[in-house]
């Protein structure tokens, strides 16, 4: 089998590769495939354009880099800008409505929005959007399982967080099966 | 959770980090207690993980004022008994080239890791290269050896730090491991055993008295041992050519033995100590031979050309120096080509043709650093060279 390719693209403090890192994990650790996290940023720490790219294998992973991603989540309108034209055909793209306006995007290809921020801020921390995330990710995709992405998250975030992250990761959750629920499935 | 710590510290089970993190674990694993460096992209993972883990394993982390200092204390420690590292890239190791060969001429049982940038200089700090393949064999003066091991995932990060250490004891000699920045940045599964499962090589530790005690008579298998100080040893350690007791001795004879005796240490000992992997190679009319990320690249090729009815295998160099001279010759007297990628301008594959004496074809596919090979790339060198354009 193919690797299945996912790449997340935002801005240096979104928590953009701790995303990686929770959807990695949770297939390599818990849902026991093979997965590969490659991070790539810019030198400087915050508010610059960075990118995760995830592969997950029931097989050994042989060549590292995502080069056509199946899933592209953005959450900066420059990350949907470079990235989006990566998208293979039949791709999916998930955005953060609040940064992302996903016009232009290739014909023919799916989109499912989330208001990662707006719902960050409801909660009271602008952090844990990467949360939310997490949460409309593993809804949406399928990729990795609730139980493994639990997990992941207990075993990623800090243990005083825990418990807002994981509302965080469950209002993502929640908004994603309802968005697949309402458009009759994936 | 799917790792746990032990009461003394040790970490195992199952964990989700990058090669750099993987290195400084498989270090602690080792029983290395001290390290010392002076930061630099793409290692720094390696000393922050030891900066943050050794003072919960009683272990020791200096940042000195630079590579030189950095090296020279490791072997400082080694002397003083304590397992070491000193960890840098590319920059860094060519400021460390001169205390690698007074590590290989004083006999320090010591681990020196490179994770390769793109360079010459400062080159392409956060991006791959694979270009220090010859600087680590020859990089330092003099007739020097050193082994050194390329690992291609963070698991043989960890593994082969392991097997560094245990090279380095039992051989008394430096090992360099050739991470790049891939492997170094990549994040995947590692699995610790338990530490009871990790075999900890012990220092070669002499059993005679001070009196009868010389610090490099080479035992059966041309290694000396070493004494514990503060016990009543009295040792002279230095660059200079030496007689077995430690003490100058600057004449053709002396230089003779004591650069003989380390070439043959390793050599003579390369059944323990050279390990490659085959794969696909008992029908193979083409065979890559690679190392490193690039090896995880070529194996994709194979697959790639196996599956359009090419006959290929991929060997994989587990270690680099000394290099599977005899296997590879072997493999040349079996196959049509030897296919090289990596990424430099052509290092490695001097030493494949070397060692094929004109048996096959071998073909570089050299790549000047800053990415990795795509697979089509080493698919297409594979078919050229079985002549299938």
């Amino acid at each position: 089998m193919a690797s299945r390719e996912i790449k997340i693209g935002g801005l240096g403090g979104q928590g953009v590769i701790m995303a990686g890192m929770i959807i990695g994990r949770a297939a390599s650790l818990h849902d026991d495939k093979y997965a590969t996290l490659i991070q790539a940023f810019g030198p400087e720490a915050r508010g610059a354009a960075c990118n995760a790219q995830v592969l997950i294998d029931d097989t050994p992973i042989l060549y590292p880099y995502v080069r056509s991603p199946e899933f592209l989540v953005t959450l900066s309108q420059d990350a949907f800008r470079l990235f989006s034209p990566e998208l293979r055909d039949g791709g999916v793209l998930l955005f953060d409505e609040d940064m992302v306006d996903p016009a232009g995007l290739r014909p023919g290809l799916r989109k499912f929005g989330v208001p990662a921020t707006r719902f960050a801020e409801s909660l009271g921390r602008k952090q844990v959007l990467n949360l939310i995330v997490v949460g409309f990710f593993t809804a949406i995709t399928g990729l990795i399982s609730e139980a493994a992405a639990r997990k992941a998250v207990a075993e990623t975030v800090p243990p005083s967080t825990l418990a807002l992250n994981t509302r965080a990761f469950e209002m993502g959750l929640a908004h994603g099966r309802q968005l697949l629920s309402e458009r009759g499935g994936f | 959770m799917s790792a746990s710590v032990s009461d003394k510290g040790l970490l195992s089970g199952r964990l989700f980090i990058d090669g750099d993190h993987a290195c400084a674990e498989g270090a602690i694993a080792a029983g290395c207690r001290f390290a010392a460096g002076y930061p630099i992209t793409p290692s720094t993972e390696i000393v922050e993980r030891l900066a943050l883990r050794f003072p919960l394993v009683g272990g020791t982390f200096i940042q000195m004022e630079d590579e030189l200092a950095a090296s020279i204390t490791a072997i400082g420690a080694a002397w003083g008994g304590t397992k070491s590292l000193c960890v840098t890239s590319g920059p860094g190791f060519s400021l460390m080239m001169e205390n690698l060969g007074y590590a290989a001429m004083t006999e320090t049982p010591i681990v020196f890791v490179d994770v390769q940038r793109g360079g010459p200089s400062t080159g392409l700090p956060t991006l791959p290269a694979q270009a220090d393949m010859m600087q680590v064999r020859w990089g330092s003066h003099g007739d020097f050896r050193v082994i050194a091991l390329c690992p291609s995932s963070p698991q043989e990060c960890f593994d082969m730090t392991i097997e560094a250490f245990r090279l380095a004891e039992r051989y008394r000699t430096p090992v360099v491991l050739m991470m790049d920045e891939v492997v170094g940045h990549m994040t995947e599964r590692v699995v610790i055993p338990p530490p009871e499962e990790i075999s900890q090589e012990p220092r070669r530790i002499t059993r005679r008295p001070p009196e009868d005690f010389r610090l490099f008579e080479p035992r059966d298998d041309l290694v000396p041992d070493m004494c514990p100080l503060g016990k009543g040893y009295n040792i002279h350690v230095t660059g200079l050519t030496h007689d077995e007791r430690g003490y100058p001795v600057l004449n053709v004879a002396s230089q003779d033995s004591l650069i003989r005796r380390l070439k043959d240490k390793l050599l003579c000992n390369a059944g323990d100590i050279v390990r490659w992997e085959a794969r696909d190679l008992e029908d193979a009319e083409i065979a890559v031979l690679s190392y490193g990320i690039t090896s995880r690249i070529a194996q994709r090729a194979v697959e790639m050309a196996r599956a359009e009815g090419l006959c290929a295998g991929s060997f994989r160099l587990l270690t680099a120096w000394p290099f599977p001279e005899e296997a590879v010759r072997a493999l040349a007297g079996k196959v049509k080509a030897i296919v090289v990628p990596e990424l430099n301008l052509g290092q490695m594959v001097i030493e494949a043709e070397r060692a094929a004496a004109g048996r096959c074809a071998v073909v570089s596919v050299d790549h000047a650093g800053g990415a990795v090979h795509s697979p089509e790339v080493i698919l297409d060198a594979m078919r050229a060279a079985a002549g299938r354009r």
